[in-house]
């Protein structure tokens, strides 16, 4: 039996906390795990015995009987009844007390339950951050937002920054007609939704427009950003629409106003519009990098992106100097094992986190000088040790609400933390009145305002090859799937079993 | 039966706070309004029974029995013997609940007791403002804030 018990303060008058909490069918308008909620059977929400079905987020499903409420105690507790996690015999309770100093609210939630021995420590922080303490957040945003007993209908979709505004981009519909002559074998997304969307199909192809060149692509890269596309996250994929935003490939034709690349130049990219994974795409050729013979497609297909984020993180949004201590999270994801090895070519003290401990065999042989199993101790409290107390003086953060508090934690005074990804999920809101206590930077870097144009790109993709070139970093060999199996590979990269790169052949 | 609650938020673990409010005998050390205090018969200041008796600043005398004192649950109740105030079966508990959320403390603090109708808002604020609050408000400030 495990017990798990987080608290809170909420600045808000107890009535009002206690009419968010006490509706046994309001998690879907606050909680962003639950993305849908009933009670079976038309029962009132306040009936003890009643049961909620709740639909996640993530698309699981799971029922929970109300066992008890008391408006005299401010108190509710419920228990699972079906799950798709091992959370045997759950059963929690949620409880407020005023705090008569200041009119706010004190909001206690815990639960005991019985996890498989092996899979404790990660359920334990499941229920503890996933789900108490985000439930925290989200209910301090909701009494924030004013919005306490309206419907919250337009809950807005998780924020996940688009790499550049889309209301500038094309829909990749148009590519979709079905045309008179030419097709090309594609993976269409029809709908939102999970890997099960992506759909091998023939679509049409017309010649290129006279700006445009005809790509025939060898190797295509993904990455999560693909994904947010796919779930429709954000909209620079608007179904019908081809995803993927990276690849190598030939040029097979050139629009008639199109100069500076011929029929067979060898060529790359890692930008939007969507529309990556097929065999031919056309395209306007701003953003295409020509390939020399020393970068082959499969490195350039399954590092571009990855690389030129490098670039301009470690160069641009922090100059990252000599003796500077850098805390890299993910540090055996694309980009983290690309930080982890380009940061110590610059002479920083790397600390890594990482989720595993073969993952962290793989970042130590990449020449981190620290690293640290995140599952297994608090990173920040492990980087102070390791720092003397200093803390790191930047923290590359991509792993999002998992990390974000930590990476506070763990960074020196007037640190600066980047902010640059939120694979477990949004960060929250945050005053930044607190980052005063240690004169914090904070950025958010977006890809697009530091690659939309030839002239941002050029220097990154120059300083990215020439690493490669140098031996300053590597990009491991990524693993291929054949474009039909697009499916398998969305799976693999989000369960994050995969370790670097993954690519996409569009010939067998 | 007249009912006073009064809560804080102490910004500091509970285990720091809780060393701190545990000694039945140690108000002189933290509420403002009590000058010294002892503990009755030679007793320990955790055993349950024993008698505090304590002088306020004002002069004051009261005498309160400790009626249970939980190093689990960090919390403690007790009874007034013999006060200045006019009130009878008066009961308090004082408990602490760990805020995980930042490592702080909420203090509770809360009393039943039994009094004249006419005396009853007097006393309502004497107890929850003048005592428990000014008691708690000492303690924020012990502990930074």
């Amino acid at each position: 039996m495990v017990r798990v018990c987080q608290s809170t303060i909420i600045d808000a008058p107890i009535e009002e906390v206690w009419a968010i909490l006490r509706d046994f069918n309001g998690h879907d308008r606050w909680h962003p795990a639950i993305s849908f909620s009933e009670i079976e059977g038309g029962e009132p929400v306040d009936a003890v015995g009643s049961v909620r079905h709740f639909r996640l987020a993530d698309g699981g499903e799971l029922r929970e009987q109300l066992l008890a409420l008391s408006d005299k105690d401010r108190r509710l507790s419920y228990c699972l009844l079906e799950a798709p996690l091992p959370l045997m015999g759950y059963v929690a309770s949620v409880r407020l007390k005023p705090v008569t100093d200041g009119n706010a609210t004190f909001w206690e939630w815990r639960s005991e339950f019985n996890p498989p021995a092996h899979r404790r420590d990660e359920l334990v922080k499941l229920v503890t951050e996933g789900i108490y303490q985000a439930g925290f957040a989200a209910v301090r945003d909701l009494l924030r937002r004013g919005s306490v007993g309206s419907p919250v209908d337009a809950r807005s979709p998780r924020a996940v920054a688009a790499p550049v505004p889309s209301a500038s981009l094309p829909r990749a519909v148009s590519t979709l007609a079905p045309g008179q002559g030419a097709t090309t074998r594609a993976i269409v997304i029809e709908r939102y939704g999970g890997p099960e969307e992506l759909l091998l199909k023939e679509i049409g192809l017309p010649p290129p427009a006279p700006t445009e060149v005809r790509i025939r692509h060898t190797v295509i890269g993904v990455n999560f950003i693909d994904v947010y596309c796919r779930t429709g996250f954000f909209d620079l994929l608007q179904p019908p629409g081809v995803p993927g935003m990276e690849a190598a490939g030939v040029i097979e034709a050139v629009g008639s106003a199109v100069s500076g690349f011929a029929v067979g130049d060898r060529v790359a990219y890692a930008c939007p519009p969507v529309g990556a994974y097929c065999e031919r795409r056309n395209m306007t050729p701003e953003l295409l990098i020509h390939l020399s013979d020393d970068i082959s497609d499969e490195i350039a297909a399954a590092g571009l992106l990855k690389g030129i984020s490098a670039s301009f993180l470690l160069h641009d949004v922090h100059v990252v100097k000599r003796g500077a201590i850098v805390l890299i999270h993910a540090a055996a994801g694309g980009i983290g094992q690309l930080l982890v090895q380009w940061a110590r070519h610059l002479g920083a003290t790397v600390i890594a986190t990482v989720s595993s401990d073969d993952k962290a065999r793989i970042v130590e042989r990449l020449g981190a000088h620290h690293v640290i199993v995140y599952s297994r101790e608090n990173f920040a409290e492990a980087v102070m040790r390791l720092t003397n107390g200093a803390g790191a003086d930047i923290a590359y953060d991509a792993v999002g609400n998992d990390t974000f508090g930590g990476s506070i934690a763990a960074l020196a005074v007037r640190g600066h933390l980047v902010s640059f990804g939120q694979a477990s999920g949004p960060v929250g809101n945050w005053d930044i009145g607190r980052f005063a206590t240690k004169s914090l930077t904070l950025s958010r870097p977006n890809y697009a305002h530091y690659t939309d144009t030839p002239e941002k790109l050029a220097p990154h993709v120059a300083r990215f090859f020439q690493a490669l070139r140098q031996g300053v970093v590597r990009v491991e060999a990524p693993t291929r799937y054949d474009l039909v199996n697009a499916a398998v590979a969305h799976r693999d990269l989000e369960s994050r079993r995969t370790t670097g790169a993954l690519v996409l052949l569009p010939q067998p | 039966m007249t009912k006073v609650y009064v809560s804080s938020v102490i910004p500091a673990p509970a285990a720091e706070v809780w060393k701190v409010v545990r000694n039945f005998n140690g108000l002189p050390g933290w509420a403002p309004f009590v000058a010294e205090s002892r503990i009755e018969q030679n007793a320990q200041a955790d055993q349950i029974g024993c008698i505090r008796s304590f002088t306020l600043r004002d002069g004051g005398r009261i005498r309160e029995r400790l009626l249970a004192l939980s190093d689990y649950d960090l919390s403690c109740s007790y009874a007034i013997l013999e006060s200045p105030m006019a009130v009878e079966n008066y009961v308090a508990t004082l408990s602490l609940t760990p805020i995980t959320d930042g490592n702080l403390t909420l203090a509770e603090w809360q009393a039943e007791f039994d009094c004249a109708p006419d005396r009853e808002a007097a006393l309502m604020h004497q107890i929850g403002t003048g005592v428990f609050q000014t008691a708690l408000t000492a303690l924020k400030h012990r502990f930074g804030r």
